[in-house]
């Protein structure tokens, strides 16, 4: 029988002030996860009243003010509160010190700091939700967000702080990836989750600081109107779009890359076989983060950019698909003569090479030039986006936090209804978003209120999918709660994997290791050593 | 030449519509294609791999292959590279106005589309072309960014404050279509939705006439209840006592209207000509102050009618003689 | 516990394995940290850059209202507290921390100046009432649009002006700890970041005196 060991980091020390106080990477990373699904509990909840509201053409039981209001919250919400931080703030605190056979992150305190900017920067947004609302949608696009009357500032000022967090957890990352991996641990032996979160924290503290000056701008020009984003003082309201996309796009790879992360790591721990092609995955990631330095341009084909210009934009748009192509051949060669077990973090990963698939392939009619002039700004937008952030992202989030679940509390989740809820996301999901690619291509624009009647059975089952959805969601919400109290004890290592976090107890100890690890084996050498599950065994 | 719509698209209704689409399914068969292979694989091998009951073991050490390798990198490439420059062809195409371009200028302001035409007459929410004819759009902006998009033209251009963008297009069927306003720009945002109407040039000549028409004819009252409609007045102010974003109209000349900085005004015509060209100056409580400036978009004439029609639709004599 | 080994200095923390590797870190994360200091930079230098380009003639004629001595006295004295921390920094690797403490408050005295010329230079100006956007109210500047220029002038410096502030911060606390023992040529990280620090602090201002003061 498995046991959950006497002490570990959970309660190593006791009390709420310990909590508040620790600078333990791993508790860092459990507060990180209870703040971050709050917010995800009420972006989710925006999500179900939106599209309750949508389910028919005209006023529903909210009007039009309001309606705006929400989705501006659902998006600024899901997004600065939710996904940036969601992986590399919970997930990658938690398993990137272990993995890499460290004690702790490079800055703790520093770490601890970041969570609290968090906290600060999250109260900014709640107070704009109390005060009135912001209506601008997420993305605050001058002259707009600079002349309405709500409250803009409070909130953009909050995703102006909560890029402070992103910044200083990147910066830690990279750190502790250059100087703390343990003996052994080359750059080719870690992990490919370490490689997409050292590519991710590049973007983080390359592309966040010009958010910040965009966001500080902003909030200048509405404070004491000094005219850069006003027409009437000379100034220009597109540029307000350059400088914003400069960041936002490098941003979606802020949200995707460690969703890929934790992919490469799924689906070698649960098929038990070494991951194909592991330089290339771990190049593309950093191949990913380069490109999206340099497509922002192509957020703005109808903004009237030069010809020249959005041919640039374009062409280097397709460069983006290649790598992100290449690593999806990779997973599915993975699978090839190679152990699959069923698992729930399994099934996600599943999932996700079916969304992801999507959500790529309709980047690319979003990249032709013609085409995008014909989608931009409907709901094909609204549903490409889904698919990868949520089809991608979330999806890679829930397996990679299923597969770190027995981890983090030594207790394994009820794997019945793990795939029940699994199940219910995906045909869903599938269910609200899909639709919404072919309403999008008839010309259902987004960000509508009210709208015109011949796209009502399409919103309509996209509504009745979003309920499919949640059902899933609460169900999970319920298994994982109850795991925490009545879980089954689930071992070292219940998936038999053979990164580093495996080799230590469920939870950990409180210093992780009792002596340095020497790394010996790669991290996906399933074809040399067969690690035991310890769920099997009982 | 596709007017009837698919499953995927809208009616394609003007000349680049056909362009548009050959390259959206080329891209959505080719995407199929790859889909089936990645999700078709991925489903085949999880079956035939599966992990059996009790089994564990090494597996296979596979972990690279060269040629493979090479393929499903220079293949994405190649295709990617087609639809590049498919699409740029395209969207060169796109981008050439007919030197003959018939223009018409169009205004967008929260929350509705006027458009000037160079025959003196000005429509609002409804454009009015002639069909096989190109048409050039010379678009503006009064407040923040609005966007141009009409989904069986496939044509979509964002229209910005601070300078003029353009767009054409030359509708092939005779025909209603819808326009959108796809940029986010505040409250109405949905509601500014209009009309392309595609007429024969016979019939679009009338119309021209008709537009730049100034109510010869017709009394006063009469012409205020045509540029109602025309003019989309309706869209904020009803005239059946309900309200909306605007006060509604009936009963409301001859009356104290209470403002929003408490003090109060009676609606007489020089209230009125003030709301319509300077509407931020006095603001009716328990309204926002959104409505926009007609200030040259409508003519004296035109206001005059508007305050005659406001007057017929006050039913208390006894406020309209004082 | 491992950390409590012998011979395990007080001011190791557990995580790291010895000294060289904190010391290392701790260079690396400030070096990524100047990195996202200089896009933050960046992104106006880059709104000036494209401001510059529309309206060069009012750039050329707005600049004259800036005083040029004022500037260079600034960027001397800048450039000599960017010495004086240089030299406190190798003060103390040779274990002298008395120069430390000399040097370093010869860097805040210098920080000081700075920012006093730079409040007159300030104060001028709103007298004048050449300032940002709305509030700029001075008439004898041609060319379009001159509010644009102090709206980059005010941002610029002053976002510059506060992290000489922050410096002269940091400063004053290393002179406390230095005072207090802290420091020695074993352990001087602290003194050794807050200089790259000053010395970025320096470097930006070099680019927005030629930027600002002598255009044209």
């Amino acid at each position: 029988m498995n046991k959950i060991p006497e002490t570990h980091y959970l309660n190593a020390k006791k009390g709420i002030w310990s909590w508040l106080t620790t600078v333990d990477h791993k508790r860092i990373g459990i507060l990180y996860l209870f703040s971050v699904m709050f917010f995800f509990f009420v972006g989710g909840m925006f999500a179900l009243m939106l599209r309750l509201e949508l389910l028919t053409p005209t006023e529903m039981y909210i009007d039009s003010d309001t309606y705006n209001q929400m989705f501006t919250l659902h998006g600024a919400i899901m997004i600065f509160l939710f996904i940036i931080p969601a992986i590399p703030a919970i997930l990658g605190n938690f398993v990137l010190p272990i993995m890499i056979g460290a004690k702790d992150v490079a800055f703790p305190r520093l770490n601890l700091l970041s969570w609290y900017i968090y906290i600060v920067g999250a109260l900014f947004a709640v107070f704009s939700l109390v005060s009135g609302g912001a209506d601008t949608g997420w993305t605050f696009y001058t002259p707009y967000s600079t002349t309405t009357s709500t409250a803009v500032i409070s909130i953009v000022l909050g995703a102006f702080i909560l890029g402070f967090s992103s910044i200083f957890t990147g910066l830690n990352f990279i750190v502790t990836v250059h100087k703390l991996r343990s003996p052994g641990m080359t750059w080719f032996k870690m992990p490919l989750f370490v490689w997409g979160m050292y590519a991710t924290a590049l973007i983080q503290v390359l592309a966040t600081p010009v958010l910040g000056i965009t966001l500080v701008l902003l909030i200048i020009e509405r404070l004491i109107g000094i005219g850069i984003f006003d027409p009437a003082m000379g100034g220009d309201p597109v540029l307000f779009q350059h400088f914003f996309w400069f960041y936002s796009h490098p941003a979606v790879y802020i949200m995707i890359l460690p969703g890929m992360a934790i992919i490469s790591e799924l689906i070698t721990a649960h098929s038990h076989k070494k991951i194909f092609g592991y330089k290339a995955v771990a190049y593309s990631s950093l191949g990913i983060a380069f490109a999206s330095f340099i497509v922002w341009g192509h957020h703005m084909f109808t903004s009237g950019q030069s010809e020249l210009a959005a041919m640039i934009f374009s062409f280097l748009t397709f460069f983006v698909a290649i790598p992100s192509g290449v690593k999806v051949f990779n997973w599915v060669a993975t699978l090839y003569k190679s152990s699959i077990s069923f698992s729930t973090p399994m099934l996600y990963t599943l999932s996700f090479l079916f969304l992801f698939s999507i959500g790529g392939l309709t980047g690319i009619f979003l990249g032709a030039l013609p085409v995008d002039i014909h989608l931009h700004d409907t709901y094909f937008i609204v549903a490409h986006f889904h698919y990868v952030m949520v089809g991608g992202t979330v999806i890679a989030f829930l397996g990679g936090l299923h597969h770190w679940w027995p981890k983090m509390w030594g207790r394994m989740y009820n794997e019945t209804l793990g795939k029940i809820s699994c199940l219910l996301i995906f045909v869903g999901f599938n269910m609200t978003f899909f639709t919404q690619f072919i309403m999008g291509s008839q010309g259902m624009p987004r960000r509508y209120h009210l709208y015109v009647d011949a796209y009502r059975p399409f919103h309509a089952f996209s509504t009745y999918g979003s309920w499919v959805m949640a059902a899933g969601f609460f169900l999970m919400a319920y298994y994982l709660i109850h795991s925490l109290f009545k879980g089954k004890p689930a071992g070292n290592n219940p998936w038999g994997a053979l990164t580093h976090e495996w080799s230590i107890t469920s939870p950990p100890p409180e210093h992780n290791f009792e002596e340095i690890p020497i790394t010996e084996h790669g991290p996906y050498d399933y074809d040399k050593i067969v690690a035991k599950s310890t769920l099997v065994e009982n | 030449m596709d007017t009837t719509g698919t499953f995927w698209m809208p009616p394609g209704n003007s000349t680049i519509a056909g362009d548009v689409d050959s390259l959206f399914y080329f891209i959505l068969y080719a995407s199929i294609i790859i889909f089936v292979l990645v999700v078709g694989l991925s489903a085949y091998f999880s079956m035939k791999y599966r992990r059996r009951d009790g089994e564990v073991g090494k597996t296979d050490g596979l972990d690279h292959n060269v040629k493979l390798e090479i393929i499903w990198t220079i293949i994405p490439t190649i295709l990617v590279m087609i639809v590049f420059v498919w699409g740029f062809k395209t969207y060169m195409y796109m981008n050439v106005v007919p030197k003959d371009a018939y223009e018409i200028k169009v205004n967008g302001q929260k929350w509705f589309w006027s458009f000037d035409y160079p025959e003196g007459g000005n429509s609002v929410n409804e454009l009015i072309v002639p069909v096989d004819r190109p048409v050039k759009l010379l678009m503006a902006s009064k407040d923040v960014i609005h966007s141009f998009f009409v989904p069986n033209f496939r044509i979509k251009m964002d229209v910005l404050p601070n300078r003029y963008s353009i767009t054409w297009f030359e509708a092939h069927t005779i025909g209603e279509y819808n326009l959108f306003c796809t940029e986010f720009c505040g409250k109405g945002h949905s509601e500014m939705i209009g009309k392309v109407k595609v007429v024969s040039q016979e019939e679009f000549e009338q119309y021209a006439e008709d537009l730049a028409f100034s109510g010869e004819g017709m009394t006063l009252e009469e012409f205020g209840a045509k540029l109602y409609i025309q003019k989309a007045c309706v869209t904020c102010h009803k005239i059946d006592g309900s309200n909306s974003t605007g006060p509604p109209w009936d009963n409301l000349y001859g009356k104290e209207e209470h403002l929003a900085d408490g003090s109060s005004v009676k609606v007489d015509e020089n209230y009125i000509r003030e709301s319509i060209l300077n509407p931020m100056a006095k603001i009716t409580q328990g309204y926002q102050p959104v409505m926009p400036t007609y200030q040259g978009i409508l003519k004296d004439k035109q206001i005059d009618a508007l305050i005659a029609y406001i007057k017929s639709l006050q039913e208390d004599e006894s406020l309209i003689n004082e | 516990m491992s950390h409590s080994q012998e011979g395990h200095p007080k001011f190791l923390q557990h995580h790291f394995s010895d000294v060289e590797q904190q010391r290392e870190s701790a260079k690396l994360g400030m070096w990524v940290f100047l990195v996202t200091e200089i896009l933050l930079f960046g992104g106006l230098f880059v709104f000036y850059a494209i401001y510059r380009a529309w309206y060069p003639d009012m750039f050329h004629n707005a600049h004259l209202a800036l005083d040029v001595a004022m500037g260079t006295t600034n960027t001397i004295v800048l450039i000599t507290s960017s010495v004086t921390i240089a030299l406190g920094i190798r003060s103390i690797q040779l274990d002298r921390q008395k120069d430390t403490i000399w040097y370093l408050f010869a860097t805040l005295l210098l920080a000081g100046t700075f920012m006093v010329i730079k409040y007159f230079e300030y104060m001028h100006k709103i007298h004048l009432g050449q300032l940002p956007g709305e509030w700029y109210h001075f008439d004898g500047i041609e060319g379009n649009n001159p509010h644009v220029f102090f709206s980059a002038y005010f941002l610029m410096t002053g976002l510059h002006g506060i992290h000489v502030l922050i410096g002269m911060g940091l400063i004053t606390w290393l002179i406390f700890r230095t005072k207090a023992g802290h420091f020695s040529s074993k352990y001087y990280t602290h003194i050794e970041m807050t200089g790259l620090y000053w010395h970025l602090v320096d470097l930006i201002w070099i680019f927005l005196f030629p930027l600002f003061y002598l255009i044209g």
